[in-house]
This record gives C-alpha cells, structure tokens and sequence, in this order.
C-alpha cells in the first residue's frame, strides 16, 4: 500500500485584526489553516502574539515568585509595563483592578488618564482589561476609549450585558475589542452577531473564557478548537475572529501555582501551549519566564 | 473510519439473509451492526468461511491498534483511539509518560529516577495520576552495564519498559533478562528488522518502528505484519516539535480519515532528544500529549513537573461526553472545628474544585458537603431533581456532620437560592443560609459569616 500523506486545504480564513500603532503594532489572526499546520495548505502570517500583565496598583496575594520579576515597579505601572518589554513581551495587558466596584471602586476618569500615561510612555500594543463589572466596565472602558483616542487599543472583557456602549466608544474612538462569552460557541456567535451591527467584525478579538489547567482548561480546550474549525474550515463569519487566551489570572490563583516556582511556571506554561495548539493567537501571561519558556518551545523548526 | 455495518452484512451468510439466529442476533442485519460497533464479536456466527472471517477481522479492527506494555497490574495500554479531535467522541488511553534513565547514568542517578516513577504520585477526582513508564537506554557500548540496569531496574520497579538500543544482540539479552514483561523493544529499523523478526516470532514482545519518515515507516509495518507482528508503535523520526506536531497528525489522520492500516498503531514522542532540558521539556511533552502521541519520553522530571504534566494528560483525556465528578461526602478544608462553617455544593468536579479553592483561599477552615448530582453543576443539577431540598436534606442527615460540629447553619450556593424555603423545611433544626452566587465571591463573604459563627 502506498501512503500519500493527506495534505488537507482551507476555504475559511480568520481576520487579521492590528492593536496598537507606529512600528510597534502587532497583527494577530489572519490565518486560513488550522494552528499549527504549517504541513497545510494556507498560510499562518502571524504567529501568536503575547502579552505580560501589568496592574494598576500593587497586586495582592500573590505568590513571591511571581511578585519576585515586578519587586521594585509594582507600584508603577509605567515602569512596569516598560520592565515586560524587556521581559519581551509583544504587548502589554493592562488590568484596572482598582476599578472594581467590589475593591478600591477607582472612578472610570483616573483610570483613564492612568492609561493614556502608560500608552504614551510605552508605545507598545496595549490591551485594557476592566476589573469585569459589567457595569462598571461599561463606564470605564468607554472612557479609557474616548482619553485614548486613536492608540487603537484592544478594549476588554465586552459581554452581552454591556457591548452597545463600549462598542460604540471603541467604534467612534479607533479602538478594537474582546468579545467574550462564557465557554459556549453558540453564545459567542449571538454576541457577534449582535456586535456585527454596531462594530466593524474586523476590530473584534473573542475570548471563549479561560480556565486553568485542571479547573476545568479541558473545556476551553475544546471550544477554542471548534471555534476555529468552524471558521477555518466550515467558514462560518461569526467565528472566523482571531482568539485571546487570558491564562495568567487563572493560572496564577490556583493553590498549585502558589505552591512552588517550577510548578506555577509550567501551569501557566502548559495552560498556555495547550490553549495556543487550540487556535489562540494572543496569550496573555503574567510570569516572564513563562513567555521565555512557551516561545521557545513553540519557535518553528 | 472503521466499516459500516451495512458493509459488513453483505459478507455474512447468504449475503446477510440467511438469518439463523445462532449468534444470539434476531437478524444476520443486527448482528452485522453490533459487530460494526463493537457490540459483538465474529466468533459468534458458525458458518464464517476463514477467509471472509479474516477479512472482515481486518476491516473491523480499530483504526490505531490497542497496545500493550507491560504485564500485570502495571501494564500500560496505547492507541485504539477513534477520533482526532476530542470533541468528536473521545480519547480513550491516555499518553504514557516515560522516564529515561541511560546505562551512563550514575547509579545514584539511574536510583533517583527509578524512585520517582515508583513513588511520585497524586490523587486527583478520585484517580491516582502517575508515570507509566521506564525507558533504559544502551549508550556505553557496554554490553554487561546495561544488562546490570536491566536487572537492577526489574529488581526495584515492576513498572513497563522500553528498552532501547541500536545493538540487536544486546536489545534481545536485555530482552530475554525481562521477557515477561513485555517490553517495548526499540528502534527496530530498515537495518535490524531482518534480525528482529524471526527473534519476535519465537517470543512476542511489543515493537518501536523507526524510520526517518512516515513514509519509511510504512514497509517497515507492512512487513511486520505480514509476519503477524503487529504489537507495535511508531516514531517517524521527528527532529523537532514543528516536525513532531506534523508527523503525528499525518500519522493520525493517515490511521483514522484514510482508513490507511500500516500507519495504525499507536506512536512516541521524545521530548527528551527534541527539546533539550527541564521545564522546556515538560513544555514539549505537553504539546505531544494534546498531539496525538501515545508515549512521550522525558529526560527527567521531579514532582513539581510532573503534576502539571499528569493534570494536562488528565484534561485532555477527559470525556467530553461525560462530565467528572468527585465522590460524595464531607470534604474537610483546612482542620475545621466544631464551630466552623459547612458549605453544600453539587459534586461536578469543576464545581468541586473551584469551590474548594476558594474556600481554601478565604483561609477558613470548612466543611464542604458534596452532594451526588451525577456530576452536573449546581443549577443543572437543581433542574434536574438532584440538588433540592427534598435530595439534600437526607444527605446532611447521613453524612455525618451533624456529629462532626455544632454549626447548624448551612450555606447553599446562591444560584440556588430559590430552595431555601423547602430545604429548611426537610431539614428541621438548621438554618439555611444563601451563600455568593460565585464561587469567586467566597474569600469575601467566609471570613465575615465564620467569625459571626464563633460569636
């Protein structure tokens, strides 16, 4: 019998989507083969992009090796952003806990104004997570979108409960989002929809949920893998948006993780290559040893 | 994909009509289906001609071949999976991880990593997670130092082997020091495999086939299998994660799409020549345990490595047509005392260890009861009948908390809080109590509920 291997080609392919702007801008998705497939017919422009979290103020509970890379800039969130881009990271994932009704309850303005400080002085890609109080997010995102106008942000977590006002800030203000849904791709596809009227498909990053290894990664696994197989090769518009895989918080707050060094990196490591052969495009870490680790593993050849 | 049992009618008997009922079927046609499914095997219809039966033996074998290493309670079963995907059914057997411990490795060395794969252990739902097995590897040209870790690795481990060793005459001494266990002989190549076969005939054992490509891998089988050896896993020769991830999804798609039957068997992976050194290692290992490897090989690994890998290879083995769930009872969190708080929640295992994270993370020590819903969640498992007030009451009652503290306020998830009302009733002399609506609100509501508890 003579083998000829099954070189398997595409008719689907997913939006390119840019974040950020100058030359350190960054383009994720844009692919019409399945992760990894360089064996495929099609084309994989942009590998996966990474980004290291930085908080608005000093982070709590956390374990001393991870706090250990940070010691002297967590309490500055420009210098610590500048600090993950030695650490190399592609893009920065700025996290406003302290907007959190249920913390400090930041107001929307400050945070704002905190975030234009770091995009000016960094100039790399920037992500802005809100502490992911619908409506606080609301209030906060869309204000952070207005101060940031034109830094072409990637603006997140949007849910159903709130995606017509930050959508319509990030829309008027030149900025992409992070649409998210709780771990079902029927979910995912009616907040696209819904988004495709009031927001251009092609500024939309989705976030299926993360969960970490062993508190339940098996499901976003697989939702992450049919996600882009149905818009890569079932070509289904609602689901061809490049993925973020928002791994660090999770990862990091599991008892594993806080229990020894090595551990914790490979929980976040493992998390995150499992998640990456899924089909994410953007992952985003918190320990920069991670990111060294993870890249070079999946560095081609 | 295998046959289909309307394939599989037209060989039966008169073409599938004869119908005599002898296989205990009412039809040859159920017959033919049970057997397409798995639900029944050929030798159960009398009046096969060898030669249909060998065919149709053939045709309904598994994609990827069901092999196994080892012997006895160690024994370690690779490959019969089905699918590529697993949300397309499932994987059946999980990656067995592998130590490799080389005959120039220091007693004290080749000792430790004997240890690790005998005594690094977890328990995780209720399942223990550990390594599968023991690589030994000939470099020292030393014939007598290698049978000598053969023999020292049999005499403290009843783990599988695989042996591995370019030299053939070795390969077989080593073999026939640990014969009965069967163990994976490898790399059997273009070169030795004239040497190996007629020595596999005589005694069978499992075989690793190696070749620089999936291509070359193919006569190679072919010809094993024509010689009725067919226990045997692959290694295309891999030199790289990029090429590895290549090489098993061909070789998977070749075996489950194509139907292609030299390339069905089970394959291994090498984390330990491919991504040189600790934790990027374990990286690799995990990338082949979700890239359909049957057997991933690691240089080293120490209990802080090994967990995360194990708990991967427990994620992705997971059926997803199943939920996991944990077993029911009351889980002590921390060392709780008479006066601490008791919990309920339902006994799906991510619930269970999400809950249980947080109420760990709250640092207060706790009971948590985990009631049976047959692994749902907590408001799946109220739709279904399976956490309300009449289901739970008589768990509280005998679990044995009642003996165990002096708390009579229960807290219920706040999904849930609509049960309230008819569990207090069921269960009179406890207060119930609605908790946070998430899990994650926990380290804030517990710490204030447990010192009003004390007062």
């Amino acid at each position: 019998m003579e083998y000829k291997a099954a070189v398997e080609s595409y008719t689907g392919k997913v939006r390119e989507v840019a974040i950020g702007k100058g030359p350190k801008a960054l383009k994720i998705g844009g692919e019409n083969a399945l992760p990894f497939h360089f064996f495929d017919e099609g084309s994989i422009p942009n590998p996966p992009k990474f980004a290291l979290q930085v908080f608005d103020s000093p982070p709590e509970g956390w374990a001393k090796w991870v706090l250990e890379p940070f010691q002297d800039v967590i309490s500055d969130p420009v210098k610590w952003a500048k600090k993950c881009l030695d650490y190399g990271a592609d893009a920065i994932c700025l996290v406003l806990e302290s907007t959190d009704p249920a913390g400090k309850n930041a107001p929307a303005e400050g945070a704002a104004q905190l975030v234009k400080k770091v995009a000016d002085a960094v100039g790399a890609p920037l992500i802005v997570c809100g502490s992911k109080d619908d409506k606080k997010d609301a209030q906060v995102l869309s204000k952070v979108a207005e101060v940031c106008k034109g830094e072409n942000l990637l603006l997140g977590p949007v849910v159903k409960e709130n995606y017509e006002v930050i959508a319509k800030a990030a829309a008027e203000n030149g900025h992409a989002i992070i649409a998210q849904s709780p771990l079902d791709i029927n979910l995912m596809k009616e907040l696209n929809i819904k988004l495709s009227k009031v927001f251009p498909a092609d500024r939309v990053v989705i976030d299926p949920l993360s969960s970490a290894l062993g508190y339940g990664m098996e499901y976003t696994f697989t939702i992450m893998e049919r996600t882009k197989q149905t818009g890569v090769i079932f070509k289904d518009a609602q689901t061809q948006m490049p993925i973020i895989a928002d791994v660090a918080g999770e990862c990091w707050k599991t008892k594993e993780a806080k229990e020894n060094k090595e551990q914790g990196i490979l929980w976040e490591g493992m998390t995150a290559i499992s998640l990456l052969l899924a089909g994410a495009n953007l992952v985003v870490l918190r320990h920069p040893e991670t990111l060294k680790l993870v890249r070079e593993t999946i560095k081609q050849g | 994909m295998p046959i289909k049992g309307t394939d599989v009618v037209k060989r039966l008997p008169e073409a599938g009509k004869k119908n005599c009922k002898e296989c205990g079927f009412p039809t040859c046609f159920a017959f033919a289906m049970k057997l397409a499914s798995g639900g029944a095997t050929l030798d159960k219809c009398p009046y096969l001609t060898a030669e249909v039966k060998a065919e149709l033996e053939d045709a309904l074998a598994p994609a990827i071949k069901l092999v196994t290493i080892g012997a006895g309670s160690n024994a370690v079963q690779i490959g019969n999976e089905e699918v590529i995907y697993r949300h397309e059914k499932t994987y059946f057997h999980p990656t067995a991880i592998a130590i490799l411990i080389s005959d120039k490795d220091s007693d004290a060395v080749a000792e430790a990593k004997i240890k690790k794969v005998r005594d690094i252990q977890f328990e995780r739902v209720g399942l223990k997670l550990k390594a599968d097995l023991i690589a030994l590897q000939h470099e020292s040209g030393d014939k007598a130092k290698y049978l000598a870790l053969v023999k020292k690795v049999c005499a403290s481990t009843d783990a599988g082997l695989v042996l591995i060793c370019t030299d053939v005459e070795t390969l077989f001494a080593a073999r026939d020091v640990c014969g009965d266990r069967k163990p994976l002989l490898y790399p059997i190549t273009k070169e030795n495999i004239d040497a190996v076969i007629p020595r596999v005939k005589q005694s069978p054992t499992p075989l690793g086939v190696k070749a620089s490509s999936i291509a070359e891998l193919v006569p190679l089988t072919t010809k094993l299998k024509a010689e009725k050896i067919d226990d045997l896993v692959l290694d295309p020769g891999s030199k790289n994660l990029t090429e590895g991830i290549r090489d098993q999804t061909f070789i998977r798609r070749a075996a489950v799409k194509q139907n292609f039957r030299p390339l069905g068997y089970p394959t291994i992976s090498f984390p330990c020549f491919v991504a040189k050194g600790g934790l990027k290692e374990a990286l690799a290992a995990s990338a082949f345990v979700v890239k359909f490897a049957a057997i991933t090989v690691l240089s080293d690994f120490d209990q802080h490595s090994l967990l995360p890998l194990l708990v991967q290879r427990l994620n992705i083995f997971t059926d997803p047509r199943m939920p996991l769930s944990v077993e029911e009872k009351v889980y002590d969190i921390g060392t709780p005392t008479e006066d601490s708080p008791v919990l309920i929640t339902s006994n799906w295992a991510l619930t269970y260890f999400i809950v249980s994270s947080e109420i760990e993370g709250s640092k207060v020590a706790s009971y948590l009861l985990v009631k049976d819903t047959e692994g749902l969640g907590v408001l799946t498992g109220w739709a279904a009948g399976k956490f309300t007030g009449d289901s739970i009451a008589p768990f509280v009652r005998k679990c044995g908390i009642e003996g165990r503290t002096k708390t009579r306020k229960l807290i219920i998830p706040g999904l849930t809080a609509r049960i309230r009302g008819e569990l207090g009733e069921a269960l009179p002399g406890w207060e119930i109590v609605v908790g946070p609506r998430e899990a994650s609100e926990i380290p804030a509501f517990l710490p204030g509920f447990a010192a009003n508890l004390k007062k």
